[in-house]
């Protein structure tokens, strides 16, 4: 019998990710509010367009400072944990060989589904099996980037207590630029991601109740 | 099919799991239910994190925020301003409670720190800071090695905070009658005020009147409202 396309360990790890992300996300707009300033106290960062505006409170999660702090501090591990569950199940089953991207394998697929998602190119959609290139590319980004949320946050949480971490970021208002730009960075993703599910529903189905693949899309 | 089913329910289950668990967190009491309870574990990860050696950088002059800039914050309507004949008293599990007037204060060693402050709104600021070693006063008072907490209380509408032990006898964290060279502005604290590179701000009371050396834990002015006690950087 055909495995799943999506194993449940990714629909479980996916959706909980969801739920998190949106705990940490908004958690963390909540305490932006408190300092919606991007630089230290006399040195505010001249580049950064939006000082002094804070993020709309339909975005914010905690109600006020300290509760956000406490969201934040404590979803922050089950967002840590639940990307451990996945990171490891990515490489104990060696799902990885298909979901990650690998240059050789799919820079011309990415670059040829690219030219035709944006209409530039006529004809079919480049062949692909479980993931064209683009997805490859994209997954493979949000993967690689979201280790660094952590590691500022880490740096944000402890400034003192981990010296090197915090120097190797450029600082604490440095580590604090960086974890906001990969927060947008995510966001962006997710706003392209959620829109391409929409033109691809049976994806939506595949990530929940774990339709069988065919043959062709084992690969 | 039935796996199906089965991912459907044990899916449900998780999100059910979640959404109580979200359910015991209440953002208006964060010390209480799931949110106390990982105050309760970021505590311990604090603390086994924390070395009473490591010493936060010690940064140049030309560091320093702009005076003005540094943020001046106070609960009082207007700055408070010390009691005619102000001392600060040193108290509780020591072997000699102590009152110190300014000037036997600036008689014992004398320090300099200039790190990074870091507030818990998200902001940091450079200040220097001249004062004495909180290890000090606990050497002078011959603080009881039972005594694990020190509280500290103001002038300022009653702020206070407590501390763990280990925290405050870092070699970072003074009592202050110094800024920027200057003697501490009214602004900042004056006659004296706690400062230290190894908590956020508010557990750094200014206004100085107590320090007691206690047996157990104690709140604080912020903590009792739901912002973490520990709050180490």
């Amino acid at each position: 019998m055909a495995r799943p396309v999506q194993p449940a360990v990714v629909r479980i790890t996916h959706w909980a990710n969801l739920v998190l992300f949106v705990l940490m996300a908004g958690s963390g707009l909540r305490i932006l509010v408190a300092y919606p300033f991007l630089g230290p106290q006399g040195g505010e960062y001249a580049w950064y367009p939006w000082q002094g505006v804070p993020p709309p409170g339909v975005l914010t999660v905690g109600g006020w400072l300290a509760g956000a702090r406490h969201w934040h501090f404590a979803f922050a591990w089950l967002f840590v944990a639940n990307a451990v569950v996945y990171g490891t199940y990515l490489f104990v089953s060696g799902e990885w060989r298909r979901r990650l991207f690998f240059p050789r394998r799919d820079a011309r697929n990415a670059w040829d589904t690219l030219l035709h998602d944006l209409r530039l190119r006529r004809g079919a959609a480049p062949a692909a099996g479980l993931y064209n290139g683009m997805q490859r590319l994209a997954y493979t980004g949000v993967l690689a980037t979201a280790p660094l949320l952590v590691l500022t946050g880490l740096a944000l949480y402890k400034p003192v207590q981990l010296p090197r971490l915090t120097a190797l970021l450029g600082g604490y208002d440095a580590a604090r630029v960086i974890h906001l730009a990969v927060l947008v960075a995510l966001t962006l993703f997710t706003v392209l991601h959620v829109f391409q599910v929409l033109v691809h529903p049976r994806t939506l189905l595949d990530m929940t109740a774990g339709r069988r693949g065919r043959p062709e899309e084992e690969g | 099919m039935t796996t199906r089913r089965r991912f459907l329910a044990s899916g449900l289950r998780g999100a059910g799991l979640l959404a109580a668990g979200a359910l015991a967190c209440d953002s208006s009491r964060p010390h209480a239910g799931f949110l106390g309870l990982m105050e309760r574990v970021n505590e311990r990860f604090q603390m086994a994190l924390f070395d009473p050696a490591r010493l936060a950088p010690e940064l140049s002059a030309a560091e320093e925020t702009d005076l003005m800039a540094f943020p001046r914050y106070r609960i009082s309507r207007d700055f408070p301003l010390a009691p005619a004949g102000w001392t600060l008293a040193v108290k509780g599990l020591v072997a000699r409670p102590l009152s110190l007037s300014l000037a036997d204060l600036e008689r014992l060693p004398r320090v300099r720190t200039r790190v990074r402050h870091h507030c818990v709104e998200g902001w940091t600021a450079v200040a220097s800071w001249d004062g004495v070693r909180l290890s000090e006063i606990a050497r002078i008072a011959g603080a009881d090695p039972r005594a694990r907490y020190v509280e500290f209380r103001s002038f300022d509408a009653g702020y206070w905070s407590s501390w763990d032990l280990a925290s405050a006898l870092h070699p970072q964290t003074i009592l202050a009658y110094g800024m920027d060279g200057a003697p501490l502005p009214i602004e900042h604290g004056a006659p004296l005020r706690l400062y230290s590179a190894v908590k956020l701000g508010y557990k750094m009371v200014k206004y100085l009147t107590e320090v007691s050396f206690l047996p157990a834990r104690s709140g604080g002015y912020w903590e009792n409202q739901g912002y973490e006690w520990f709050a180490g950087v």
